[in-house]
């Protein structure tokens, strides 16, 4: 599980995705689930292209985009590996 | 009558059809194909169908396949309308089509927004009839995707949409018992095949449903055991994402409609070890060209070029040229509008590049872009754009994506230098939010200085 302690890139990386995700799906007027590590994106609220959308956005923001990187990535399921994915290509 | 010298889809159909375990389903029901064999879908007696040309613009996938199934060799066209066609351009496809009949789920709401045809009724509730019989080649009408203003039909037959291909075009085994599914929507090219293939085959299908969230798909495809399931590589992204995944084990996983990265098809063999994963290129009008079954992005380069092969590929100016019996015999309502050059090859507007003896898809020569299968042409986004007051010029592209393949961005220049940029930016949305669906909404607007032109006075869509 995500722990967030020690590096301080951390929590920056994690609230620059629950920002740019609330700031999705207002603009798209979708209704987000309850946002907690557990919930598959899936069933976020966001669509496919919200989360490509997303993805953009966090490539912009953050400057990383871990898709981009690397051929035999496992797709994130859950909200918490999609945050994890992110953390770990700052590091 | 004339003998013909292919089954139609109904005699392939109710010949397969009395084995019990032979269906279509979707979310809510199951329709036992052998019924077919002696009753109807249709609102109208099957002889009143005979030589017409008929519009099936059903809600419901299930709808649309019956009625296609049982007016196949009866009926002189099939105009099998895709589910996003508003009913503001059934006049133009009516007369495009030279359609004498429209069918649908509730015809009474559809008899205002048409007129010079008939109307009748098609659905789910089978009712008894009599024997049937063929006596011609049926007209199959698919829409192109993604074309601006009036859609654009291309004619098949069933024979253009089934025949064989050679080793090129058939990767899948012949499986016993194969149960069928695909995310497309049946009225898509890539959809119909699937469709096609398992009716041809006596297989059952488990349709999609635009409304049903992907989890709920994947649990409902578990329960029906599905063996065989084709869609576009985002449709599979989408599906690698949601947990519900696991509940599928398919023998053979199909790719189409996008260019398959190799993320996507490494991490489906990751998921499906056991599975063959397939690549194809099809499109409406140059119809399947290829499967591609050793697991790699691309396409061996010793496939065009073949003279005489059932599939016959050209490489002309990086794009992608395509001859075979499957292509589409030309464009409805418009014989002026050539589909194939002078040699017979369909220019597909598909670009490729040769690196270490594959080709690899590199996108769309008319910077046509491709969301997640569906194709956005940049100049329908533009013009919405431009009549913002504040708009000078704009310049819509894709920017690629891991997810959807690609999402649509704009640049504009603004009028004045004064004008506001965030406020022009927000009317901009709210004015594409009315008029355009989502994927043709650009997901990013950037404000830039000057867009450059070619000396034609046109866009350069490249710079």
């Amino acid at each position: 599980m995500t722990s967030r302690m020690a590096d301080n890139t951390e929590p920056s990386v994690r609230s620059t995705i629950l920002d740019e995700i609330h700031r999705i799906a207002a603009l798209h007027n979708k209704q987000l689930a309850p946002l907690t590590d557990a919930l598959p994106l899936m069933e976020s609220g966001l669509d496919s292209l919200c989360v490509a959308v997303l993805v953009a956005s966090l490539d912009d923001a953050l400057e990383l985009d871990p898709f981009a990187e690397d051929e035999n990535l496992a797709f994130p399921v859950t909200l918490g590996d999609f945050i994890q994915l992110y953390e770990n290509a700052a590091a | 009558m004339q003998p013909l010298s292919h089954p139609t889809l109904w005699e392939l159909v109710t010949k397969t059809g009395l084995t019990p375990g032979f269906f279509l389903s979707d979310r809510s029901q199951s329709v036992a194909l052998g019924a077919l064999a002696s009753a109807t879908s249709l609102g109208i007696d099957l002889e009143q169908a005979r030589g017409k040309s008929v519009v099936i613009y059903a809600e419901r996938q299930l709808a649309s396949a019956l009625a296609a199934i049982e007016l196949d060799g009866i009926a002189r066209r099939i105009i099998l309308c895709p589910p996003d066609l508003a009913v503001a351009n059934l006049p133009s496809v009516i007369s495009n089509a030279e359609a004498d009949t429209v069918l649908s789920e509730e015809p009474d709401r559809l008899v205002e927004h048409v007129s010079g045809v008939s109307v009748a009724a098609c659905g789910l509730t089978l009712t008894g009839c009599g024997p049937r019989g063929a006596d011609r080649v049926t007209e199959w009408l698919l829409f192109t995707s993604g074309t601006t203003g009036n859609p654009k039909m291309v004619v098949h037959t069933l024979q253009s949409l089934t025949g064989p291909l050679g080793d090129a075009g058939r990767a899948a085994p012949r499986p016993s018992a194969a149960k069928w599914s695909s995310f497309y929507d049946i009225r898509r090219y890539g959809g119909l095949q699937i469709l096609l293939r398992a009716l041809t085959e006596g297989a059952p299908m488990a349709l999609s449903e635009a409304s049903e969230p992907v989890g709920d798909f994947l649990a409902r495809l578990g329960s029906f055991g599905v063996t065989h399931i084709s869609g576009t590589p985002s449709h599979w992204r989408r599906a690698l994402m949601s947990p519900e995944i696991k509940k599928i084990s398919p023998g053979y996983v199909r790719l189409s409609g996008e260019i398959a990265d190799q993320a996507v098809l490494n991490q489906l063999q990751s998921v499906f070890p056991a599975a063959k994963i397939a690549h194809a290129f099809a499109s409406t009008e140059a119809g399947v060209a290829f499967d591609v079954t050793d697991g790699l992005a691309g396409f061996p380069a010793e496939w065009v070029g073949r003279p005489g092969a059932p599939v016959e590929m050209r490489v002309i100016d990086a794009t992608l040229r395509i001859r075979s019996t499957r292509l589409a015999g030309g464009y409805a309502g418009d014989a002026a509008r050539v589909l194939a050059d002078e040699d017979g090859f369909v220019d597909t507007g598909d670009t490729v590049a040769l690196r270490d003896g594959r080709y690899y898809f590199t996108g769309r020569r008319e910077g046509v872009i491709n969301v997640g299968g569906l194709k956005v042409h940049p100049e329908e986004v533009e013009a919405v754009l431009n009549q913002h007051p504040n708009v000078r010029m704009s310049r819509v592209r894709g920017r690629r994506s891991p997810i959807t393949g690609a999402i649509v961005v704009a640049d504009i220049v603004l009028e004045h230098e004064g004008d506001s940029f965030a406020q022009t930016r927000e009317e901009i949305l709210i004015s594409c939010r009315e008029r355009l669906p989502a994927h043709k909404i650009p997901a990013f607007v950037t404000q830039v200085p000057s867009l450059e032109i070619n000396a034609a006075g046109k866009l350069l869509r490249n710079a």
